[in-house]
């Protein structure tokens, strides 16, 4: 199921574009404003900072195995991805515009720390209408699929908007969290949590442990062929948007909160999984994952 | 962090070229991060080749200059607009840039 390294183009490595290139049939990516067009931040310049020609996201329609998707690509090298009023804006439109051209699924290739500071109002408030815009996209009935795999993962706002979404690939390499390691650090202190211990930011954040966690749906190689078969499969995974479904969810993370106790770090979760050997996972491979969830379901 | 707020210092120059770009797509290379840029190109009127820079780096017009001297030299490209965002890209990262975007236009590297 996976290729060898040698054989592998890194999701983790490429630019947004290259992402999309990769993960998308062959010249099938139609942008919506791009980088020609200008539309750009009007903020950071009076910050001393260049502005990006797309704001740092590329947003567009596309096929898919031959499926059409609507499609955005966050650049995590732009700002750690955050997400300013421009960048906030071009997903929001993305998302209203399936609720109108109805596309088989919307793709979320998130790889952002959150809302960009530099434009911190205009990016919360962008942030809120995102997260509104992907329900009134899942409430229509199109899946929405985030996939992360970035070098900033996604966090804050973002992580928020990925935790909204029907379906969520991850790789080994990718973290998905609300709070950043920083941040936690920042409030609560270096015993509660050092961010330069990056055994305990990948163990907490990562993608195995969301995985085996049930947080997330596909626990992937850092391949972009791994992510676009995900993707793929992903397709026809939409989950019903019920008051049932949101009861459902938030007594598993009311269960979680209650069985983790007091300090307990991912490895006591997993050995509460019944996984025998639970400090050896860090160093297991994606495939060994996955069969280890098919074994202890979350 | 008080008295002067800290700007973005833009840069101009237009070189006249002797090979035609012609029309096409626009072409985007590169990402605005620490020590690297964007490069936009796109077709323009003219025989000019302009180059416009906005830069966080201020103060180094000359460097701007010699390193868009030296890559018009290797490439004289007419009727171009190098539109370039940059955050403190090192002069050998600036021509390795400038090179990718001209090896993407229609037809290859010139």
């Amino acid at each position: 199921m996976s290729l060898p390294l040698t054989q592998r183009i890194s999701f983790a490595e490429c630019s947004a574009r290259e992402r999309l290139a990769h993960l998308l049939d062959a010249d099938s990516f139609q942008e919506w404003l791009p980088p020609g067009e200008r539309v750009m931040s009007p903020h950071l310049a009076q910050l001393g900072v260049p502005a990006a020609f797309d704001d740092g996201v590329a947003v567009g329609r596309a096929l898919l195995a031959g499926h059409s998707v609507f499609v955005a690509a966050q650049e995590g090298a732009f700002m750690g991805g955050g997400v300013g009023e421009v960048h906030g804006a071009k997903l929001v439109g993305l998302l209203r515009r399936a609720l109108r051209e109805r596309p088989e699924a919307v793709l979320l290739l998130a790889d952002s720390g959150g809302v960009r500071l530099h434009e911190a109002n205009a990016g919360l408030i962008a942030v809120s209408e995102v997260m509104r815009a992907l329900l009134d996209v899942r409430a229509a009935g199109i899946p929405v699929v985030v996939l992360i795999g970035g070098a900033n993962g996604c966090f804050g706002g973002m992580g928020i908007v990925a935790a909204c979404a029907d379906h969520v690939v991850l790789s080994d390499v990718g973290r998905h969290a609300m709070s950043g390691p920083e941040v936690i650090e920042s409030a609560g202190g270096v015993e509660e949590f050092d961010s330069r211990d990056r055994a305990l930011v990948w163990r907490t954040t990562g993608g195995k442990h969301r995985f085996l966690l049930g947080d997330c749906d596909q626990l992937v190689d850092d391949d972009v062929a791994a992510f676009r078969a995900a993707a793929v499969r992903a397709l026809d995974q939409g989950r019903a948007l019920t008051l049932e479904s949101l009861e459902a969810e938030h007594r598993l993370l009311a269960d979680r909160l209650d069985a983790a106790g007091d300090g307990a770090d991912a490895v006591a979760l997993w050995r509460r999984l019944g996984i025998e050997q639970p400090e050896q996972i860090p160093d297991l491979s994606v495939t060994d994952i996955n069969a280890l969830r098919e074994e202890h379901p979350a | 962090m008080s008295g002067m707020a800290p700007e973005v210092e833009s840069l101009e120059y237009v070189l006249e070229g002797t090979q035609p770009v012609g029309s096409f797509a626009p072409v985007l290379v590169g990402v605005v991060g620490s020590g690297n840029l964007e490069v936009l190109l796109e077709p323009r009127a003219g025989t000019g080749c302009r180059f416009e820079v906005e830069t966080s780096a201020r103060g180094f017009g000359e460097i701007w200059a010699a390193v868009v001297r030296d890559f018009h030299e290797r490439h004289p490209l007419a009727g171009l607009q190098v539109s370039i965002h940059d955050m403190g890209a090192t002069p050998a990262v600036v021509s390795l840039r400038l090179a990718q975007a001209v090896a993407a236009l229609p037809g290859g590297t010139r």
